[in-house]
């Protein structure tokens, strides 16, 4: 049967198709819809968000121990969170088979970096595979799986946003039955002390040999026969080069690494020009001049951002892919205004970042929507790392520069709390910080898509489970000064910040409102009194879609949109003219 | 009908609907015979930012991507953001455009300013330019989400494609409860006139 599916629903249903039986991950941009995916269509598959990605690895390590096929999902950085396990699993091995899908993000579409985790195959030493579509996408997972168990090894398929998000034609074929293998006690494998591990590392030197056997034979590295001008590459950029330089001979990479020296050199040795078109690393070039030979890569294209089929053309044919467009005359690049991404209308915890700018605070932010609030006009954020950060940040501030002291604030949301604000936390206690955390608790992972975490009480599947309560988890740890805030509520909001700030122990806020996205106030819409404005415009402060300027009798005063406003009440309080008011039932 | 070959961007705003009506663009091309491939945005800036999906349709296609001067087609929900990807169409690309205007955050607030008279200017940008008030004929069909495929009615017109097809795409991508008045969308732009 055929379909049409993202990158992300491929993997899925090559998961399906490989006989997987455990999948775990935590959402993020652009891998989520693997999981997601897997929830929705395959009950055969037991799936899970776990708190963090370095978690969700090591439930599908014990998974695959266990004796099961397990895949787990993250997007570029959460490898980073998860890399600990992944480097001594690489020496342990598998007993089902065991993949981990790392989605990364080249050109930050939705990201906070944008590094390149093929290094992590050269230095975890594991096989690399990657897609370059949909089809190729449940190709791989299945082979990913057979490679994983003959050879003991994690696999690692590596994906980009371009494959993740784009929907090509698949076929489908049936599920595998694939029984689960039998579970020993293998000390020197499974327990890596020193002399085990030693051992291991043989082991996995003597496999990366192998591997790459195994690497120069599979058909997933081929050779495109055309012309003299040689290209290597791989994944989206394979599709780019076929538009951009048709006639051209390629050199197709689906498993890059280990890189298949002996067909790398053949393929060479049959052109006249070689070039490796990769987008950010040098991945391969680096790989390939290491071999002796002397390819065209990165003098021509970027280490940052995407690579397009344009760019290809102009500098290998040196030929434009499209005429030059005829732009109007009056079209001018700096005329056209930016559309950032916005906090939503309605978000009530625009209520705080309003009011940390008017107390004009040190934020030290952390990751989701609410890193937003870094953007004019709220503009009340001070940094912004990665996941879980924030605390440790705001710590180290605090103690390094006394004159910073009473003034910093952290911002986490709640499934980031979860993710990896605790241990943060615990450094904040055990060390006798003074800063004041707040959780942004809008009980939802809100930025990726409305992803169920443990704070929520519903599982990946929906199902009913136990709700952890953030204040319950820092009283706990042995948080003495904890409250409970509405953020829409801004006077009594300000005034429990304030009370913290000047507490001199560290305090927790939980600023509780649910995600306007995904549970609507039901509340009544606003609107703005003309003959009350004063064409202050205070409340445009707030940053709000729903706010505008309208022109009126030559003055400017203030506008809602009917359509967009979330009925927050927060532009209401903020009207020191009381011209904002709720509209009236019908 | 013959097999469509063509490169379209649809744009607009976060939360509009570009992907949804790039789903029904992509059900009814595949129901032609052609091979398609759609490239999506998400995440950050579904939040209100400005989103596109590239869909390029035909018999033989490596990238997934429409690139500057490559889309034979921009269908477009929001005025400034037509303007943003123009460079994207063809020389004799058609433009179809949906006459709201939505304020990027920097305009709200003063920062910046909309571009005056996006519309008439608009109207001489390319080849062929087909402007309509999309937003008010899908609030009259009583779906104010549905200005996505009020426009979809206008493309499917456009490339001579027969009604019923439409429907049936729509059909696979519409929630039963709401797919009446998206199909009573897509029909009223299928039947809008222009005057160029
Ligand atoms: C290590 C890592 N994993 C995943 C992500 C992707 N990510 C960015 S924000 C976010 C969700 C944050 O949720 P929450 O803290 O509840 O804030 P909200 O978006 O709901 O405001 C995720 C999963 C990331 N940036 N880094």
């Amino acid at each position: 049967m055929k379909a049409l599916l993202t990158g992300n629903a491929a993997i899925a249903r090559g998961a399906f198709e490989a006989g997987v039986s455990f999948a775990a991950g935590y959402p993020g941009t652009p891998s989520t819809e693997i999981l997601e995916t897997i929830g929705r269509l395959y009950p055969q598959i037991e799936a899970r968000w776990s708190p963090n990605e370095k978690v969700a690895l090591e439930v599908g390590i014990g998974a695959s121990l266990a004796g099961v096929r397990a895949l787990v999902a993250m997007k570029h950085v959460g490898l980073n969170v998860a890399a600990d396990p992944l480097f001594t699993f690489s020496y342990t091995g598998v007993n089902g088979g065991l993949l981990i899908v790392s989605a990364d993000d080249p050109g930050l579409h939705s990201s906070q970096n944008e590094q390149d985790n093929r290094n992590y195959a050269r230095s975890a030493k594991v096989p690399l595979l990657e897609p370059s579509d949909s089809m190729e996408a449940i190709e791989m997972t299945v082979y990913a799986f057979r490679l994983s168990e003959e050879f003991d090894t994690p696999v690692l398929l590596r994906t980009t946003t371009r494959i993740n998000h784009t929907k090509t034609i698949v076929t489908l074929k049936e599920r595998q039955d694939i029984a689960c293998r039998e579970y020993r006690r293998n000390t020197p494998k499974n327990v890596m002390i020193p002399a085990y591990g030693r051992l291991r590392h043989q082991f996995v030197e003597e496999r990366m040999r192998r591997l790459q056997e195994a690497s120069e034979n599979t058909p997933l590295n081929r050779v495109e026969k055309g012309n003299s001008i040689g290209i290597i590459t791989s994944g989206i950029t394979y599709q780019y080069v076929r538009e951009a330089v048709p006639d051209a001979s390629v050199l197709k990479l689906g498993m890059p690494y280990p890189l298949p020296a002996a067909l790398v050199r053949e393929f060479a040795a049959g052109v006249e020009e070689l070039y490796v078109v990769e987008e950010l690393d040098p991945f391969l070039e680096d790989a390939v001049k290491a071999l002796g030979l002397n390819p065209r890569g990165k003098e021509l294209f970027p280490l940052t951002g995407e690579i397009t089929p344009a760019m290809i053309a102009e500098k290998i044919s040196g030929k434009k892919l499209f005429p030059g467009v005829a732009l109007p005359g009056d079209y001018k690049e700096e005329e056209i205004p930016p559309r950032p991404p916005v906090l939503c209308p309605g978000c009530a915890h625009r209520g705080v970042f309003y009011t940390l700018k008017k107390l004009d605070l040190i934020v030290s932010g952390d990751i989701g929507c609410y890193t937003l609030g870094c953007l004019p006009p709220l503009e009340s954020i001070d940094s912004c790392v990665c996941m879980g950060a924030s605390i440790g940040i705001a710590v180290g501030m605090e103690r390094a520069n006394p004159l910073l002291k009473g003034r910093i604030v952290v911002v986490i949301g709640d499934s980031t709390f979860f993710h990896s604000g605790l241990t943060g936390l615990l450094e904040a206690i055990y060390n006798r910080s003074t800063i004041t955390v707040i959780i942004l608790d809008n009980r939802i992972t809100a930025m990726t898509g409305h992803q169920e975490h443990p704070g929520t009480g519903k599982t990946l599947r929906g199902e009913k489970t136990v709700s952890v309560d953030p204040l319950a988890v820092a009283k706990g740890m042995g948080v003495k000064r904890l409250r409970v805030a509405e953020p829409l509520d801004l006077q009594s909001f300000t005034q429990v910040l304030k009370e913290e700030l000047t507490a001199p122990e560290l305090s927790v806020i939980v600023a509780r409102h649910p995600c306007a996205l995904h549970k609507p106030t039901a509340g009544q819409r606003y609107y703005v009194r003309i003959d009350k404005c004063s064409g202050c415009l205070l409340c445009l402060r707030l940053g709000c879609p729903a706010l505008y300027v309208q022109e009126e009798e030559g003055k400017q005063k203030a506008s809602i949109d009917k359509n967009l406003c979330g009925g927050c009440s927060l532009c209401s309080q903020v009207c020191r003219q009381g011209a904002i008011m709720e509209e009236v039932a019908e | 009908m013959m097999t469509l070959e063509t490169t379209l961007l649809l744009v607009g705003v976060g939360g509009q609907g570009t992907i949804l009506a790039g789903k029904v663009i992509a059900s009814w091309a595949l129901k032609q015979g052609s091979l398609v491939k759609v490239s999506e945005v998400h995440g950050m800036s579904q939040r209100g930012g400005s989103v596109v999906t590239h869909i390029r349709i035909g018999q033989e296609i490596f990238s997934p991507l429409v690139e500057r001067g490559g889309a034979e087609f921009i269908i477009a929900t929001e005025k400034l953001e037509a303007w943003r990807w123009l460079p994207y169409l063809q020389q004799n690309g058609t433009l179809i455009v949906n006459e709201q205007e939505i304020y990027p955050l920097p305009v709200l607030t003063g920062a910046r300013s909309y571009p005056h008279a996006l519309g008439s200017r608009l109207q001489k940008s390319a080849a062929r330019v087909l402007m309509i008030d999309a937003l008010k004929i899908a609030l009259r069909c009583g779906e104010p989400r549905a200005a996505n495929m009020v426009l979809l009615g206008v493309f499917a017109k456009e490339i001579g494609a027969k009604r019923v097809d439409w429907h049936q795409a729509l059909k696979q991508n519409i929630r039963e409860q709401y797919l009446e008045k998206n199909i009573l969308a897509f029909n009223a732009g299928y039947e809008q006139k222009f005057t160029i």
